[in-house]
C-alpha cells in the first residue's frame, strides 16, 4: 500500500522547508530510516528519513521547491505496485500541482518559488535527483564553499538558473565577517553593498529578538578554579589521538548536566501557567559556522561519560560544518552552553535561547594571579555567566546552580563518580 | 663469384627458410603476436636482389620483410627478438614482424600500408639525386600494390624527375587471395611500367642467380643515368598470405607444383651438379644455420621486455615537454 | 620592427631558411614557374633553381610521400599542399608515415619534413575547398601541428618548423595572407608548442588560434567598453598543445570561451575545454562555451557561407553569455 511522505516538521517554529535534493531517485529502493532527501529549514540543511520501506514511486516536489510543513513530497510504494496517484492524494494535490491547475490563483500557498523551479512535477529542475548534487553551484563555488566552510544551501545563487557562483560565495563570506574585517578587505571606499539575509541569519535574528523582547533575564557571573580540571584534562588527553581529545567544553557539558539534575527549574520551559520541568537533560552547544550560529544537542548528557560526550560533540560539530546534521542533532535542547573561550574571551553574556530557561556563557581558562592565604600565587580561573529567565527562577536558585557547577569543575573527580 | 659467395647465397636462403619455419612455430605457440607473413618460397628474390646491391644502395620493402632484413645483414638474433617484441629487437619491440629496419645497413624497412612506401622510395632517391650521390633505391612490393594509387603517383613522379629507383615487383601470384587476373587491368605487371615509359624487365624469381644478375645489370644502368627501371620477378609463396589463411583461392596441387621446383631445392641441385659444393658441405651449412637459429631464439627468449618508459620514447626527435594530458603521461603509470 | 603581410612573413621564412641551409628545398604543385598558387614562392625558382624549387604533378600522396623519403635521407623538404583540403588524399603519408616512422622504428628514422597547407572558409569555394580540419591532424601523436595567427608568429614558427627534426604540418589560412603585422628584425624562431597571451585581461579567458585571433582581439576591444576584460590566449600550436597559459589564465578568470574556425564537434574547443575541466575543475565558475563553424558543409552562396562561419559578433555574444 502506497504511502505519502510529507514535508516534515523539523523544529517548533518551522512552517516551511525547501527541498534541496533528492537522495533517493524515483525507482530507488528505500528502507525505513534511510535518508530520502535533504531539506533546508531556517536552521540548517537536514536529512529527511523515510518513514516507510519500499520503492520511491514518485517525487512530488522538485529540488529548490519550498513547501509548507505537511505538504506531500513523495510517494513510497511496494516494489512493482501500481499506484493511483489521484486517489492516493485525494483532494490534497501538491503545492506545485495546485499552482498548475489553479492558474488563476494569485499566488501559490508557498512563498515565491525559487528561480529554476519547474511547474512540471514529473520533470524536476536540474540538478536531477540522480545527480547527487545537493545545490546547483559551479565547481569553483563548491570548492570555495568546501574550503571556507560555507553552507552552499544557505546561499541564493545569482548565476543562470539560480546557480551559485563564485561571487555568491564571496558575498556570503563577506556577510559572515566582522564589519572591521569587511571594511579592510573587499570593499572600495565609500561603496555600500546590500546582501540578502540567509535563512539561518534571519532565524537567529527572529529568535534572539523574541528572547530579548519577552524574557526578563538576569545575569550572574562567577569565577571557577579550574586548576585541577586543566591538569586532569591534560592527563586524560596524553594517551589520546588528536581526533579523540577531550575539550574543556566536554567537561562543562557534563558538569552542567549534573548540576541541572539538582536544580530542575533551570532545565525547564514556561508553558502558559505551568513551569514544565523536563525529564531529559539535553545540553545544547552553540557552534559557530561561517554563515551563523547553530546549536547542536547532546541528549541525556547527565547519563553520559565525559568520553561519550567528547565523541558525540566531535561528531556533531563535524556534521554541522559539513552541513550534514539530522533533525535530532539540532532539536530538543533544554539548556544551552555557549563557549567563546577559544577566542580569548574572558567573559560575556549570552541571550537565553527560548523556550529554555537559562544559558551559560563561558570564557577562557586563564592563568591569573590569585591571593591565597595572604600571598600572591598563580592559579587557573575560568569565568561563567548564567543568563536566566526570571519568570521561572530567581537569583538565589541560579547562584546555587552555579555553585554546584563550580563544585564539579573545581573537584573534577566528582564528574567521574556521579 | 668465388665458391664461398655461391655457398653464402645458399646459407642465406636456408636461413630464411628455417627462420620462417621457426617463426611459424613460435606464432602458433602464441609467442609472436599480430600478423606474420612468411617468406617461404620467395627466398631467392630478396637473396638475389641484395646480393647485387652496393652498400650505398637503399632497400625498402613491404610487410613480408623477414628475408630482406636477413639479406640486408641484420643479425638473426635481432630479427628474432623483434618478432618476440623484445627490447633487443631491431626496432626495439615497437615495430614487430612487419616493421624490421636498420638504416645503418641502408635497409629502410618493412612497411605495412600497401603501396605507401613507394612514394617514400621516390623521396629517398630524390635526396640522393639532389645530393648527387651514386646510390640507387631498390623498392620492392607485391603485384597487388600496383593497383593502388600510390604506385601510379610514385612511378610517374620517379620517371618525371628521372629518379634513381629500381622498382621491383615481386609477383607471387596472389594479393592475399586475389590473383592479378581478378584485380589488375593488365597482366603481366610490366605492361603498367611501359605505360610510364620506363625500361621494364622480368625474371624468374625462383632462380637466385638469375635474379642477382638481372638486378646487377639494372643497377648499373640506373647508376649510368637511365632513370627509374621496372623489374617484375615471378615467384610463389608456399604458405598462406599470413597465418590463418584458409587458402580457398588455390589448390594443394598448385602449391605442390611450385614447391617441387622451389628456389632452395633448385639452387641445391645446381651447386651439386656444377660441383660448386658437395652435399656434405651443404649439410654442414644447414647444421650451422640450425645452431645459429637455436642461439637466436634463445637470445630472443632471454632478452628483456621493453621498459615501460619506452612507451613514450621516440614520439618526437625534439624535446617536447607540453604533451602531458595528451599523452596520458599522468595516467599510464 | 617592420610591418609586413602574412604572405611576406611566410615567404621570408622560406627564403631565409633556403639561404641558410642547402638541404632545404620546396616541392609542390605550382610552386615554381607559377610562383605559388598564393604567390608565397614568387621569385624562388629564379633565385634557387629548379632543383630546389620543384614543381610536382598533381599527386598529393607523392608530394608528401617523397617529402617523407627525402627527409629520411637527410634533406629538409618543405612540401606545399595547394590547400589543406587536398591533404585528405595524402592522409596516409601525413598521419601514417610521417607521424609514425620515428616511433615505429625505435628512433632509427627521422622525418624533418614541413607540410605547408592553407585552409579556411570564406572564399565561396563551396564545401570541398573551404574546410578547417586542423583538429583532425592534431589527433595524431608524432605529428606537430602549428597554425599561426600573426605574421610574426608565422615567420618564427615556419623557421622553427623547418629546423625541427620532426614532421610539422604548418597550417595557413588563405583569407589572412594580406593581414599585416609587426615582425621582429633579423633571424628569429618562435618555439613550437608554446601558447601566447596576445592580450591580458582578468574576467574571461578567450582561447583561439590562427584566423580567429584577430576577430577575438577585436571582440576583446569591444567588450572592454563594457568593463569585461578579456584575456586572449593564442594557442599557435595544436600539437604539442601548450595548456599552461590557458590554465594559468583560467585560474584567474574562472570563465572561458574557445574560438575556432572549424566545426565544433570533436574540435579544438572540445579538447581545450576538456583539459580545463580536467586540470582546473575547482576553478570553473561557468560552463565553458565554444564558438565555431556551424555544423554544415560550407555553401557557395556568400550570405549563407558567412552565416556558417564564426564571426566577431558570435565571440562577443559568447563572452557575454559566460559572464552571466
Amino acid at each position: 500500500m502506497a504511502k505519502i511522505i510529507e514535508m516534515p516538521k523539523l523544529g517548533f517554529d518551522m512552517a516551511e522547508g525547501t527541498l534541496m535534493n533528492w537522495v533517493k531517485a524515483e525507482g530507488d529502493k528505500v528502507e525505513k530510516g534511510e535518508t530520502l532527501a535533504e531539506i533546508e529549514t531556517d536552521k540548517a540543511t537536514v536529512q529527511v528519513e523515510s518513514s516507510e520501506s519500499g520503492v520511491v514511486f514518485k517525487h512530488l516536489a522538485a529540488p529548490n521547491a519550498t513547501l509548507p510543513v505537511g505538504a506531500p513530497i513523495a510517494v513510497i510504494s511496494a516494489p512493482g505496485e501500481t499506484v493511483d496517484l489521484d486517489a492516493l492524494l485525494g483532494g490534497s494535490t501538491t503545492a506545485e500541482e495546485k499552482e498548475k491547475t489553479e492558474e488563476k490563483a494569485p499566488a501559490s500557498p508557498v512563498s515565491e518559488p525559487p528561480v529554476g523551479q519547474t511547474v512540471e512535477p514529473e520533470t524536476p529542475a536540474a540538478p536531477g535527483p540522480e545527480s547527487g548534487a545537493s545545490v546547483k553551484a559551479s565547481p569553483l563555488a563548491k570548492a570555495l564553499a568546501r574550503d571556507r566552510g560555507v553552507n552552499l544551501a544557505a546561499i541564493a545563487g545569482s548565476g543562470p538558473g539560480g546557480r551559485v557562483v563564485k561571487r555568491d560565495v564571496e558575498a556570503a563570506l563577506e556577510t559572515a565577517k566582522s564589519p572591521a574585517a569587511v571594511s579592510s578587505s573587499a570593499f572600495a571606499p565609500g561603496q555600500d553593498r546590500a546582501l540578502p539575509l540567509s535563512k539561518l541569519r534571519a532565524a537567529i535574528g527572529r529568535r534572539m529578538q523574541e528572547s530579548k523582547r519577552s524574557i526578563p533575564a538576569f545575569y550572574l557571573t562567577r569565577s571557577i578554579d579550574v586548576r585541577d580540571l586543566v591538569k586532569m584534562r591534560r592527563q586524560m588527553n596524553e594517551s589520546r589521538e588528536k581526533d579523540a581529545k577531550i575539550s574543556l567544553n566536554d567537561f562543562l557539558v557534563r558538569a552542567a548536566a549534573l548540576a541541572l539534575r539538582q536544580y530542575p527549574n533551570l532545565n525547564a520551559s514556561l508553558d502558559g501557567n505551568n513551569i514544565l520541568q523536563h525529564g531529559d537533560i539535553n545540553i545544547g552547544v552553540a557552534v559557530a559556522l561561517e554563515q551563523g550560529l547553530l546549536t547542536v544537542v547532546l541528549r541525556n548528557a547527565d547519563r553520559k561519560s565525559v568520553e561519550q560526550i567528547a565523541a558525540e560533540s566531535g561528531r556533531l560539530v563535524r556534521a554541522a560544518r559539513e552541513g550534514k546534521l539530522r533533525n535530532e542533532d539540532i532539536a530538543g535542547s533544554t539548556f544551552t552552553i555557549s563557549n567563546l573561550g577559544m577566542y580569548d574571551i574572558e567573559e560575556f553574556i549570552a541571550i537565553v535561547n527560548p523556550p529554555e530557561t537559562a544559558i551559560l556563557a563561558v570564557g577562557s581558562a586563564l592563568e591569573v594571579p590569585v591571593a591565597v592565604n595572604g600571598s600572591l600565587q598563580v592559579g587557573w580561573r575560568m569565568k561563567a555567566t548564567l543568563s536566566a529567565d526570571h519568570r521561572v527562577t530567581d537569583g538565589a536558585e541560579a547562584a546555587q546552580f552555579l555553585q554546584a557547577l563550580a563544585l564539579f569543575l573545581e573537584q573534577p573527580w566528582r564528574l567521574l563518580v556521579a | 663469384m668465388r665458391k664461398e659467395d655461391y655457398l653464402d647465397l645458399y646459407r642465406q636462403m636456408v636461413t630464411i627458410r628455417r627462420m620462417e619455419e621457426i617463426a611459424s612455430e613460435l606464432y602458433q605457440k602464441g609467442e609472436i603476436g599480430g600478423f606474420l607473413h612468411l617468406y617461404i618460397g620467395q627466398e631467392a628474390v630478396s637473396t638475389g636482389i641484395l646480393a647485387a646491391r652496393q652498400p650505398h644502395d637503399r632497400v625498402i620493402t613491404a610487410y613480408r620483410d623477414h628475408g630482406v632484413a636477413l639479406n640486408a645483414g641484420i643479425p638473426l638474433k635481432h630479427i628474432m627478438a623483434e618478432l618476440l617484441g623484445k627490447s633487443t629487437g631491431v626496432s626495439g619491440g615497437k615495430g614487430g614482424s612487419m616493421h624490421l629496419a636498420d638504416t645503418s645497413l641502408n635497409y629502410w624497412g618493412g612497411h605495412a600500408i600497401v603501396g605507401a612506401h613507394l612514394p617514400i622510395a621516390a623521396g629517398l632517391a630524390l635526396a640522393d639525386l639532389l645530393e648527387k650521390r651514386d646510390s640507387v633505391t631498390i623498392c620492392m612490393f607485391g603485384e597487388g600494390a600496383t593497383n593502388i594509387g600510390f604506385f601510379h603517383e610514385a612511378v610517374n613522379l620517379a620517371k618525371t624527375w628521372n629518379l634513381p629507383v629500381l622498382w621491383v615487383c615481386e609477383n607471387n601470384r596472389y594479393g592475399m587471395g586475389t590473383s592479378p587476373e581478378r584485380a589488375s587491368a593488365v597482366s603481366p605487371i610490366i605492361r603498367k611500367a611501359c605505360g610510364y615509359g620506363m625500361p621494364a624487365f622480368d625474371v624468374d624469381g625462383m632462380d637466385v642467380l638469375a635474379v642477382k644478375d638481372m638486378v646487377a645489370e639494372r643497377l648499373r644502368e640506373i647508376r649510368e643515368g637511365s632513370g627509374p627501371q621496372f623489374l617484375e620477378v615471378f615467384t610463389y609463396r608456399f604458405r598462406g598470405h599470413s597465418m590463418g589463411d584458409p587458402e580457398r583461392y588455390r589448390t594443394p596441387e598448385e602449391v605442390k607444383k611450385y614447391v617441387e621446383h622451389g628456389p632452395i631445392e633448385r639452387y641445391q641441385r645446381y651447386l651439386v651438379e656444377s660441383q660448386t659444393g658437395t652435399p656434405e658441405e651443404l649439410q654442414k651449412i644447414e647444421k650451422k644455420v640450425d645452431k645459429e637459429l637455436e642461439e637466436a631464439v634463445k637470445f630472443a627468449h632471454e632478452s628483456p621486455e621493453p621498459a615501460d618508459e619506452a612507451l613514450f620514447e621516440h614520439i618526437y626527435v625534439d624535446e617536447v615537454d607540453e604533451i602531458e594530458g595528451a599523452d596520458g603521461g599522468a595516467t599510464w603509470q | 620592427m617592420a610591418v609586413i603581410t602574412m604572405r611576406e612573413a611566410i615567404s621570408q621564412a622560406l627564403w631565409e631558411e633556403m639561404e641558410r641551409d642547402p638541404k632545404v628545398f620546396i616541392l609542390g604543385e605550382e610552386v615554381g614557374v607559377w610562383g605559388g598558387t598564393y604567390a608565397v614562392t614568387k621569385g624562388f625558382l629564379d633565385h634557387f633553381g629548379p632543383e630546389r624549387v620543384r614543381d610536382t604533378p598533381i599527386s598529393e600522396a607523392a608530394i608528401v610521400g617523397a617529402g617523407v623519403g627525402a627527409a629520411l635521407a637527410g634533406m629538409r623538404p618543405v612540401a606545399e599542399l595547394m590547400t589543406i583540403n587536398f591533404a585528405f588524399v595524402a592522409m596516409d603519408h601525413i598521419v601514417n608515415q610521417a607521424a609514425k616512422l620515428h616511433y615505429m622504428f625505435n628512433g632509427q628514422m627521422k622525418v624533418p619534413l614541413v607540410i605547408r597547407a592553407p585552409g579556411g572558409g570564406g572564399r565561396q569555394l563551396a564545401a570541398t575547398h573551404s574546410q578547417t580540419p586542423d583538429a583532425i591532424f592534431a589527433h595524431f601523436p608524432g605529428l606537430k601541428v602549428v597554425a599561426p595567427g600573426t605574421p610574426a608568429d608565422a615567420k618564427g614558427l615556419l623557421k622553427a618548423a623547418i629546423r625541427s627534426d620532426d614532421p610539422v604540418l604548418f597550417i595557413e589560412n588563405a583569407t589572412i595572407y594580406q593581414q599585416r603585422g609587426e615582425v621582429p628584425d633579423g633571424d628569429y624562431t618562435v618555439p613550437i608548442g608554446k601558447s601566447k597571451v596576445q592580450r591580458a585581461g582578468k574576467h574571461v579567458t578567450l582561447v583561439t588560434y590562427s584566423k580567429m585571433v584577430q576577430p577575438s582581439l577585436q571582440a576583446a576591444e569591444l567588450l572592454a567598453k563594457e568593463n569585461i576584460e578579456v584575456e586572449v590566449v593564442d594557442l599557435r600550436s595544436l600539437r604539442p598543445l601548450d595548456m599552461h597559459p590557458v590554465i594559468e589564465s583560467f585560474k584567474k578568470t574562472n570563465r572561458a570561451v574557445i574560438v575556432e574556425e572549424g566545426w565544433e564537434s570533436f574540435g579544438v574547443g572540445a579538447e581545450v575545454a576538456a583539459r580545463i575541466y580536467q586540470d582546473a575543475f575547482d576553478y570553473v565558475d561557468a560552463p565553458i562555451r565554444r564558438v565555431a563553424q556551424k555544423e554544415v558543409p560550407l555553401p557557395y552562396n556568400r550570405r549563407l557561407e558567412q552565416l556558417a562561419l564564426p564571426q566577431m559578433d558570435d565571440i562577443v555574444r559568447a563572452v557575454r553569455e559566460v559572464m552571466k
